[in-house]
């Protein structure tokens, strides 16, 4: 009698101790190890407003009987950016057509974006003979909210498409025609009724709203009020996704939190710093920016390190693949966000995919490749010695 | 039929009522107890109550628990859920002709399902024929999956994530059995409607068996017109224990329409394996179960849809006190732990000649008092470590659970 006692109240006593020990769950990995979740200091509404996008983006997946396709990319947002981090070479998206600024001459053959698969009983796009084509790995969603809200000034005054300081270095800025959706952001400046680019690899997207458009029109190929044109059937078509839907998930892209650098005060990744900025690297990855007016309090005139000034830079011949958009040249390429570059392995399968296309499966492959304007920091990081270039290099993994 | 299957239960739950007034009516359907039950007898071997002489007999289960988890620092909170409520009513029709029906609830009344009604025609004990809605005997957890049988809360990753369990269809088969001195040798074959395209065109975007449970005209007409082929051989020594080899397959997408081609003819094929043993000194039991599904996905998508897919899982169950406790006569304490895996993608990418991951591990160590066999009250601790599809650092779930099902 006393025995079956003992084992009940040992089993009662394991079972309360169990639930107790928070140790036996799992843990939330630390703020700095992930990219996703949103800004601080939005309001409780607004945070519905982000876990309604946040579902949106990661959680709707299309299949052909709410929408998908015909063509597509791919079936979701968050099967290309796993963890809102940079995507991996197997859902790389390929565009097509455009080798100048005289604009895309494929249009009428599918371009610019190759949807290069289909549902079943209908043939995927293939690139049209003689269409020059560029290979795009999908890049972090964090902190685009803070890009949209830097004013067009901030980039105008940071470009130099001459040159005049001499310093090998210019930047400027991507001219390109905007869609009748539109709301400009406080301050936008116009150019012959055309406007400043600064998201897409070549800074060919105005803002968030545009991207999440054209995304799920060529990626999923999902028409929406903003975007009704069905690049399959070359008909406009009824919306397949709502308008507050969109709405939700260019908020959730908006308010994605800023990376969080790691190892700040390490004496190796201060020093890297410090060479990151002597061998030139930081006169077009600018460490910091500053927002201004914005729709979203939270994110109003606020300074931050995205390690870009979203400028178009002549990249050299070794990174021309012969394709490119809006007013930029085909060796152009807008400086891409260093933040967050430490936690790309968090993303990518564990290793680098690096560059606009995942060529670079090394931070150093991916200096080493930068030509044109990126020459001479290439050229002054090669002397660098080895250890300074691999302070240099965890200075970038602590992004 | 829904009607029908109402009035039979009402009926039957009237003629409970008046039997609490004299309980001498009711009886216990006798079990058997021979040892030589297999995978395959589990439809039957279920406890029954028949009232009077009436050839009707009913039963069911039903399970309920509690749990707590955690997915990398974040929880839902404190959950209380009603997981299943079943109920089976048989009868003989005549004296080899049976009849069995399985409805059940879960979650509530969000899904109701028939899991099973089909008649079964006894001409010999190695040929019997059955048709209606039945349990593709694909493994061994589809056919054997009621809750007082098991240790853990929840149903093994693989036959539910994976295969398709609890997998039921339209259709006709055979089975049989041949008993000899310790051994017996079973069979069934069943040609039943089966799968459509949604293994891969559906909301979790990755090739999905379960997503074609969603089709609930599979009761009514076979989406592709091609019938779904599955069939089992299982030997059994009632000193060592049973092993099932199965087979199930068949054309998933719909080829053709109106009489006009639409695709080629796309196959499924699914093998499994399953086990279960008591270890005669230690009385453990062990209980397990592996599974290969191979899908032709189309080339126009990408590897995102797995053409290979690998899991299984094995039960380790130790009684550690086998006496009266509390006034239950043959109660029994178990501790017992559970390893599974299912790997849903199995293959590289052509980009880069990498793993593609998208798996799952799970390990469950539990502990369940069972007060009579036929009720198991249980406590649960559940870890996994998911990983996505390209390897990447996983997702990691812990948490407790704590619940308890009972045949009734």
């Amino acid at each position: 009698m006393a025995k079956k006692w003992v084992v009940m109240g040992s089993l009662i006593t394991i079972i309360v101790a169990a639930l107790a020990c928070e140790k036996m769950l799992p843990k939330a990995p630390a703020d700095d190890e992930i990219l996703d979740g949103p800004v601080e200091g939005l309001t409780g509404e607004q945070h519905q407003m982000f876990l309604r996008g946040d579902i949106a983006f990661n959680d709707d997946v299309f299949t052909k009987e709410n929408g998908l396709g015909p063509l597509f990319v791919s079936t979701s947002c968050g099967s290309c950016h796993a963890g809102d981090g940079k995507g991996h070479p197997f859902t790389t998206l390929t565009r097509f057509g455009q080798s100048d600024s005289t604009g895309n001459h494929f249009l009428h053959q599918g371009g610019p974006q190759l949807q290069n698969r289909a549902v079943p009983s209908f043939m995927p796009e293939q690139i049209p003979p003689g269409a020059t084509f560029s290979k795009f790995t999908p890049p972090a969603n964090t902190g685009l909210g803070f890009l949209d809200a830097v004013p067009d000034n901030t980039l105008l005054s940071m470009a130099d498409e001459h040159d005049a300081d001499g310093d090998g270095v210019s930047g400027r800025v991507n001219w390109i025609t905007l869609p009748a959706y539109i709301t400009y952001r406080p301050g936008t400046v116009e150019k012959n009724n055309k406007y400043i680019g600064r998201f897409g690899k070549k800074a060919a997207v105005y803002d968030l709203m545009q991207q999440t458009a054209n995304a799920y029109n060529q990626d999923m190929g999902i028409v929406s009020s903003y975007e009704p044109y069905d690049s399959y059937l070359h008909e406009d078509l009824d919306p397949e996704v709502t308008n507050q839907k969109v709405l939700d998930l260019v908020f959730y892209l908006r308010t994605l939190k800023a990376p969080i650098q790691r190892n700040q005060n390490d004496a190796e990744v201060i020093n890297g710093k410090q060479l990151f900025i002597n061998v030139g690297c930081a006169k077009c990855h600018t460490p910091e920016l500053k927002t201004g007016d914005y729709s979203i309090a939270a994110l109003a005139n606020k300074t931050f390190q995205p390690y870009t000034d979203l400028l178009l830079h002549d990249m050299g011949s070794g990174l021309n693949d012969g394709y490119t958009e809006g007013s930029a040249h085909a060796e152009d390429w807008r400086t891409p966000a260093l933040w967050g570059l430490g936690l790309s392995k968090r993303s990518q399968g564990k290793q680098y995919f690096l560059l606009h296309d995942g060529r670079a499966t090394t931070i150093e492959q991916a200096i080493t490749a930068h030509g044109g304007e990126g020459q001479g920091s290439n050229n002054r990081f090669q002397q660098l010695s080895a250890s300074d270039k691999a302070q240099l290099i965890k200075f970038l993994e602590s992004l | 039929m829904k009607k029908y299957y109402l009035l039979i239960v009402a009926v039957c739950l009237a003629n409970t009522l008046l039997a609490q007034i004299d309980p001498s009516l009711l009886r216990r359907t006798p079990k058997d107890t021979s040892g030589t039950q297999m995978n395959m007898d589990a439809i039957y071997n279920r406890p029954f109550l028949q009232m009077g002489k009436l050839p009707v007999a009913v039963g069911g289960y039903v399970e309920a628990n509690y749990q707590y988890l955690k997915q990398d620092g974040i929880s839902e909170g404190h959950q209380f859920q009603m997981r299943r409520l079943t109920l089976f009513v048989s009868s003989s029709i005549y004296k080899r002709i049976k009849f069995l029906s399985e409805i059940e609830f879960e979650d509530g009344t969000k899904e109701i399902n028939i899991e099973f009604a089909s008649v079964d025609f006894e001409f010999s004990p190695l040929l019997n024929f059955r048709g209606g809605v039945v349990m593709n005997p694909i493994g061994a957890f589809n056919q054997n999956h009621d809750g007082p049988k098991w240790e853990f809360i929840d149903r093994p990753i693989s036959a539910t994530q994976m295969l398709p369990a609890t997998w039921s269809n339209v259709g006709f088969g055979v089975f049989g059995k041949k008993y000899a001195k310790d051994w017996v040798y079973a069979y069934e074959a069943y040609l039943t409607n089966g799968f459509d395209d949604q293994i891969i065109n559906n909301a979790d975007g990755k090739t999905f068996l379960p997503a074609s449970k969603t089709n609930p005209e599979r009761f009514e007409e076979s989406f592709n017109g091609s019938p779904l082929f599955t069939g089992k051989v299982a030997v059994k020594n009632r000193k060592i224990g049973e092993i099932g080899l199965s087979y199930m397959g068949g054309i998933y997408n719909k080829y053709e329409d109106d009489g006009l081609v639409l695709d080629k003819k796309r196959q499924l094929n699914v093998f499994a394996v399953d086990f279960n043993t008591t270890l005669p000194k230690t009385n453990t039991f062990i209980n397990g179960e592996w599974a290969w599904v191979h899908v032709d996905v189309p080339d126009t998508y990408t590897e995102q849809f797995g053409r290979k897919q690998q899991g299984g899982y094995v039960d380790i169950v130790q009684p550690v006190i086998k006496k009266p406790m509390m006034g239950f006569e043959n109660a029994v304490l178990n501790l017992a732990l559970r390893l599974e895996y299912v790997d849903w993608n199995k293959g590289t990418f052509k980009s880069t000649g990498g793993n593609i991951s998208d798996d799952v591990f799970a390990i469950v160590p539990a502990v369940s008092f069972r007060p009579t066999a036929q009720t198991v009250i249980r406590f649960n601790y559940r870890r996994h470590t998911q990983h996505d599809l390209l390897g990447n650092p996983p997702a990691k779930l812990g948490g407790f659970q704590f619940g308890f099902s009972t045949y009734f």
